[in-house]
């Protein structure tokens, strides 16, 4: 119990995370504004007391936009994560375990899917795909799959030589058994951290694809989107990127700070 | 001795090779971890295989549970040949043969509880219900002497002894005929050992059990053995009674081992062989006998004709030359009690 309390990056990272989280299911049932009404007498005011933010070029109040924008980024990071964990755990498993022709086909497969930068796969398949919250996860979630596989694998790979693995085969356990009740729990914090840091380079992407324009459409509000609206604004109203900007650097250090955590305390070298 | 013993186990002429890569062309070189071995297991006793590391004895205990495919040769379990059964088959036969294991901290699961580890061979081939298992699991854990509070526990919480203690619980647990023992001591404190040891003994006369006890260490197989086989380089290169083989030891090997445990005794004077060098590769062993390398009484024929294990007298077998022509040491087989 120790150290949980000890661990500063554990701190940080959950509690940003709940802020964000919090915001969320906040924002389902209550924002100031009305997020997508305009008062355009209102345009582009500075951060006050009534809009603690401040407005965008049509008058819409930037808190409350930020707030439902938080909805866009989870979904989009949880919807990525799970296509990701799902078909990477799967992949990385059997390559791992099967070993052989199957893992060298399917790794290189990964590696293949690596080798485009991430960015540009993205847009390449929502070019294909038309933009939207669930085709760009969909994207990002294929683009997630390698890395998640490739930590699948070599936990995999470590973990089928050992004895308990050799005990439960004697036993006659089947195969998808061994795999997913006895070696998977044990490789559990591996597949964890990778899976924060696919939800923070996922935000990142969806607030990057977001900006080019293909990432989820208006009127739904989106950081990464925001902060393109607010670049021609830059020299006049240069608080209006804070709060996107702000939101998204946040949530990514929470997760990054979060993963750290993670693999500390699950390293049982530190126990 | 043991000859009107009902034969459990019977291994013939098992090899087991290994490839090993290399970038040569043309040339496919193999490890030979287990290289022409022939024993019978007898229902009932121990017999207890030693030999250095790398003499491939735990290739062997995994080879006759099929963990490693023999390359050639049969393994005749209960009259029924096993080399080649797979699948559901394999599965029936592993279920009469379990395996314990050397390293007590890797051969338990450490993410299932105790109770999980010991019923899930009882949940995977029995048909006994939730209570009943559970009635079952609580009655192993008694049998080898831990108590009851074990069962809600994760591996991590336990010694390695008691770690041994639950992995030879979850071996007994669809009550097994034959079990392999690798080296099941070896990981454990010299205090440790002998319960372990006395424990599996106890099991042995309780159940019926036969072993396959595989270890390095000569006076731990002393200890458990009723038969014992000496390994050099994947052949064996004497096999006997545990009595016979250490009075009156035949092979050079044998006796050189023999002469390594220290003793107390200084009244009783022994032969002492020392033998220099490394074990050789089993990539490329020597050629002949395996030993003559190292061997202080190595022949010119030892360098050229591989010895087979022949009987040297009703308890001995052996693979040695020097006994060949059965006369040239008579005095020294009169040691036999």
């Amino acid at each position: 119990m120790q150290k949980y309390k000890k661990n500063i990056n554990l701190l940080l990272g959950a509690g940003i995370l709940l802020l964000f989280f919090g915001m969320m299911v906040v924002s389902y049932f209550y924002t100031p504004y009305d997020v997508n009404s305009m008062d355009i007498p209102n345009k582009l005011q500075e951060p006050s007391k009534t809009h603690i933010f401040g407005t965008d070029e049509f008058g819409r109040d930037i808190f409350s936009r930020i707030l439902k924008g938080s909805q866009t980024a989870f979904i989009v990071g949880l919807l990525t994560v799970a296509i990701g964990a799902f078909f990477g755990v799967l992949i990385g498993g059997i390559a791992g375990y099967a070993g052989g022709l199957l893992d060298e086909v399917f790794m290189r497969i990964m590696d293949a899917l690596m080798a485009f930068p991430g960015i540009i796969l993205a847009l390449m398949l929502v070019a294909v795909f038309g933009p939207g919250i669930i085709n760009t996860s969909i994207a990002l979630g294929i683009i997630a799959i390698p890395s998640i596989a490739r930590v699948t694998r070599s936990g995999f790979v470590q973990q089928k030589e050992s004895e308990y693995v050799t005990a439960a085969k004697l036993i006659g356990v089947k195969p998808y058994k061994i795999m997913f009740k006895h070696i998977l729990p044990n490789i559990s914090s591996q597949i964890i951290v990778a899976l924060s840091i696919a939800f923070a380079i996922a935000m990142l992407a969806e607030a990057a694809l977001s900006y080019l324009g293909l990432g989820v459409q208006p009127p739904d509000p989106s950081w990464g989107r925001m902060l393109k609206d607010a670049q021609s604004f830059l020299i006049s109203s240069p608080w209006y990127t804070y709060a996107p900007g702000g939101a998204i650097t946040l949530l990514v250090l929470g997760l990054y700070l979060l993963s750290n955590a993670i693999r500390d305390i699950m390293d049982p070298r530190s126990k | 001795m043991t000859k009107n013993k009902e034969v459990l186990l019977k291994v013939s002429k098992l090899k087991t090779y290994f490839p090993v890569k290399t970038n040569k062309f043309g040339k496919k070189p193999v490890l030979k971890a287990v290289d022409d071995i022939s024993l019978f297991v007898y229902k009932g006793e121990t017999l207890g295989i030693v030999g250095e590391s790398g003499s491939g004895k735990s290739t062997l205990g995994r080879t006759i549970l099929k963990l490693v495919e023999p390359t050639e040769g049969e393994i005749i379990f209960e009259g029924e040949p096993i080399q080649e059964q797979k699948g559901s088959k394999l599965q029936q036969t592993r279920n009469q043969m379990q395996m314990i294991f050397q390293d007590p901290f890797g051969s338990l699961n450490p993410r299932m509880r105790i109770e999980k580890i010991i019923e899930e061979p009882i949940k995977m081939h029995t048909n006994l219900s939730k209570i009943e298992r559970k009635a079952r699991v609580r009655e192993l854990i008694g049998k080898v002497g831990l108590s009851e509070e074990a069962l809600k526990k994760f591996p991590h919480e336990f010694s390695g002894g008691q770690r041994q203690r639950i992995g030879i619980a979850r071996a007994l647990a669809i009550n097994p005929k034959f079990i392999i023992a690798d080296e099941p001591v070896s990981a454990l404190d010299v205090s440790i050992q002998s319960q372990v040891l006395n424990l599996m003994m106890d099991l042995q006369d309780e159940f019926r059990l036969t072993y396959l006890f595989i270890s390095h260490d000569l006076s731990v197989i002393k200890h458990i053995s009723d038969r014992i086989a000496v390994m050099y380089l994947g052949r064996i290169v004497e096999m006997g009674t545990k009595d016979a083989l250490y009075e009156n030891p035949l092979h050079p090997y044998t006796k050189a081992l023999l002469s390594a445990i220290p003793v107390v005794n200084f009244e009783k004077k022994r032969e002492e062989i020392e033998i220099t060098g490394e074990l050789p590769s089993p990539v490329d062993p020597p050629i002949g006998c395996a030993f003559h390398t190292r061997c202080p009484f190595a022949m010119d024929r030892c360098r050229h004709e591989r010895p087979q294990l022949k009987n040297r007298n009703e308890a001995q077998q052996v693979a040695c030359f020097l006994y060949e022509d059965s006369e040239v040491n008579k005095e020294s087989s009169i040691l036999e009690v």
